[in-house]
């Protein structure tokens, strides 16, 4: 089934070996995080000094990090929740609106993609201040509706897109108004992806740095507070500890979202009158 | 009948409803805090700086500013410099692994696809941070030289040079490449490699004459989602380049911040639109001219 004549399988094994060791390099150094983050010493270097857990039991009781944790979380929680609707609607709208303006729309969403997060950041603190918001939390969950928009937009649409078209012309055909048809049809079908879309925007957001430097203000997020934390070489291994959780609930939320995506996507390719 | 009409009339109203209802929050979102926030910045770019939040005055001294200081022409060469590297490392060692995926992953591509996506979505901090201490003086990478006999001393040589720039952004940047490489080469038509070794061609011949310009697209795309937030980095500058590495994007974070010169950091930011302009229309046309070909 594969093309197999393209190169012998000896190639194959030199490029499985290859592919080997793009992973090790892709994530030894992340991995070095969780390592040191246990490791019973100031600097992280070896040899390891031996095992702790101490950096750990530092993370608790600390007001400035509980708080920036419950500010991330909850504009996570907004700004996936804003930057799914956009998805949902600028999508559909893309495929189904049939109009030069959802188009437009749908194009302009995905311009983010092409525009450096310095830029977009400085382009949102001067708009936030000029409707005399400034430097919020609101100005946040703006900055991160915009930055998650791309990922949004592109699950949403690749997911509308695999649904049967005669699934919706068979829902209007039967006097389903528009609403009606997107409402009880589209998007039932399409719950898979919204949530994939949802907690990839939630940790779009939760995890971004460049963006949210710009549009902080009083309150920082997780990231904003790691970052002010870095100055100081003592705090290093409260970092880690820290970036280790940060990282174990990455890791865990983003294969749960890809998994929802997957089964959505083969769900509906293994419909029979699927159109390409 | 008038009640047939009716029927039409509020389907219509509710139709047009429903359109308004659904086109809203995207056109809020795309119209005033992309092209609005935009527009701002180019705005402001053309005024002078006299502490209010739109500047006053109008003209083009900021640019001439730009163009005249040899520091801006030094820091703007190598953050170009530095992102055309990054861009390349990403995508020449990107290319096998997509490669590998479209033809040889077999059962395993789908764990395989996974496995090199899952770094895309944790933080892009920690992955800067990682190399901190990895390229430190007193970090990973000397402590492991010295443990292991290679070397006798620690050095400074790792951390605080453009090199160590360039390699943590291609490690941060690096799952960006590969996905757009691997749908390109994906939806090449198995048809056209068969019949290129049907048609006598080794198989380097029919990768070199085949394979590789149909999936210039994706090259395309991937050096394009690589090399725009590289150019405008200042993180991964601040963390493990040091001041030899300052880059376009350091200025225009510093002209919001300590130099507090906004007008000048939004004059700094439309040439780096104008410059990631010029290389999307310098990527669409080498994909037309690769395009052409198929």
């Amino acid at each position: 089934m594969r093309v197999e004549r393209l190169g012998t399988q000896r190639n194959g094994r030199w490029l499985g070996l290859y592919v080997l060791a793009y992973l090790v390099f892709l994530y030894l150094p992340v991995l070095l995080i969780p390592l040191f983050s246990f490791n019973d010493s100031i600097q992280a270097a070896f040899p390891l000094q031996g095992f702790t857990l101490q950096w750990y039991a530092t993370l608790y009781g600390n007001s400035a990090l509980s708080g920036a944790l419950l500010n991330s979380l909850l504009i996570g929680a907004i700004a996936a929740f804003g930057a799914t609707l956009c998805g949902i609607t600028i999508s559909y709208m893309d495929l189904y609106g049939r109009s030069p303006l959802a188009a437009t729309i749908s194009a302009i969403a995905r311009l983010p993609i092409l525009i450096p997060g310095v830029i977009v950041g400085i382009s949102l603190l001067i708009l936030v201040n000029l409707v005399g918001l400034g430097p919020s939390r609101v100005a946040i969950v703006l900055g991160h509706i915009l930055v998650a928009l791309p990922t949004t937009v592109v699950v949403m649409r690749s997911r509308f897109a695999a649904i049967p078209k005669t699934v919706r012309e068979a829902a209007l055909d039967l006097g389903a108004s528009d609403w009606t048809t997107f409402r009880r049809v589209m998007l039932p079908l399409s719950l898979p992806a919204v949530l994939s879309a949802f907690m990839l925007a939630f940790l779009i957001s939760f995890d971004e740095f460049i963006v949210v430097f710009f549009l902080a203000g009083t309150e920082p997020t997780l990231p904003l507070y790691i970052w002010s934390q870095l100055r100081f070489p003592r705090s290093l291994p409260t970092v880690m500890a820290l970036g280790t959780m940060i990282l174990a609930v990455s890791f865990i939320i983003a294969g749960t979202a890809e998994i929802l995506r997957h089964r959505g996507l083969g769900a509906a390719r293994r419909t029979p009158a699927n159109p390409a | 009948m008038s009640t047939l009409v009716a029927a039409r009339v509020s389907e219509a109203r509710s139709s047009s409803g429903f359109r308004f209802a659904m086109l809203l929050p995207g056109a809020l979102v795309t119209f005033l805090l992309i092209l609005f926030a935009l527009g701002l910045v180019l705005f402001l770019a053309f005024r002078g700086n006299d502490g209010s939040l739109l500047g006053s005055g109008f003209g083009l001294a900021n640019f001439v500013t730009v163009v005249s200081d040899p520091l801006y022409w030094t820091v703007t060469l190598r953050s170009l410099v530095i992102a055309a590297l990054v861009t390349l490392a990403t995508v020449v060692t990107a290319y096998p692994v997509a490669y590998y995926l479209a033809f040889y992953a077999g059962p395993r591509r789908g764990l395989l696809l996974f496995l090199v996506t899952l770094p895309f979505w944790t933080s892009y901090l920690l992955r800067v941070f990682a190399w901190k201490i990895v390229l430190a003086y007193n970090g990973v990478l000397n402590s492991a030289l010295i443990e292991s006999g290679i070397w006798s001393q620690p050095t400074l040589a790792f951390l605080n040079t453009p090199a160590a720039v360039v390699v943590t952004l291609a490690h941060a940047y690096a799952p960006f490449a590969i996905l757009p490489i691997y749908v390109a080469l994906e939806t090449i038509p198995k048809s056209l490699i068969e019949a290129a070794s049907d048609l006598g061609a080794r198989p380097f011949t029919s990768f070199r004459r085949v394979v590789l310009p149909n999936s210039m697209p994706g090259v395309l795309a991937a050096a394009l989602v690589v090399f725009v937030p590289t150019v405008g980095d200042y993180v991964t500058p601040a963390m493990v380049g040091g001041p030899a590495s300052t880059m376009i994007g350091t200025l225009i974070q510093s002209q919001f911040g300590k130099a507090n010169d906004w007008p000048f950091g939004a004059a700094l930011s439309v040439c780096v639109m104008l410059v990631i302009l010029v290389v999307v229309l310098v990527a669409r046309g080498a994909d037309r001219r690769f395009g052409s070909r198929t």
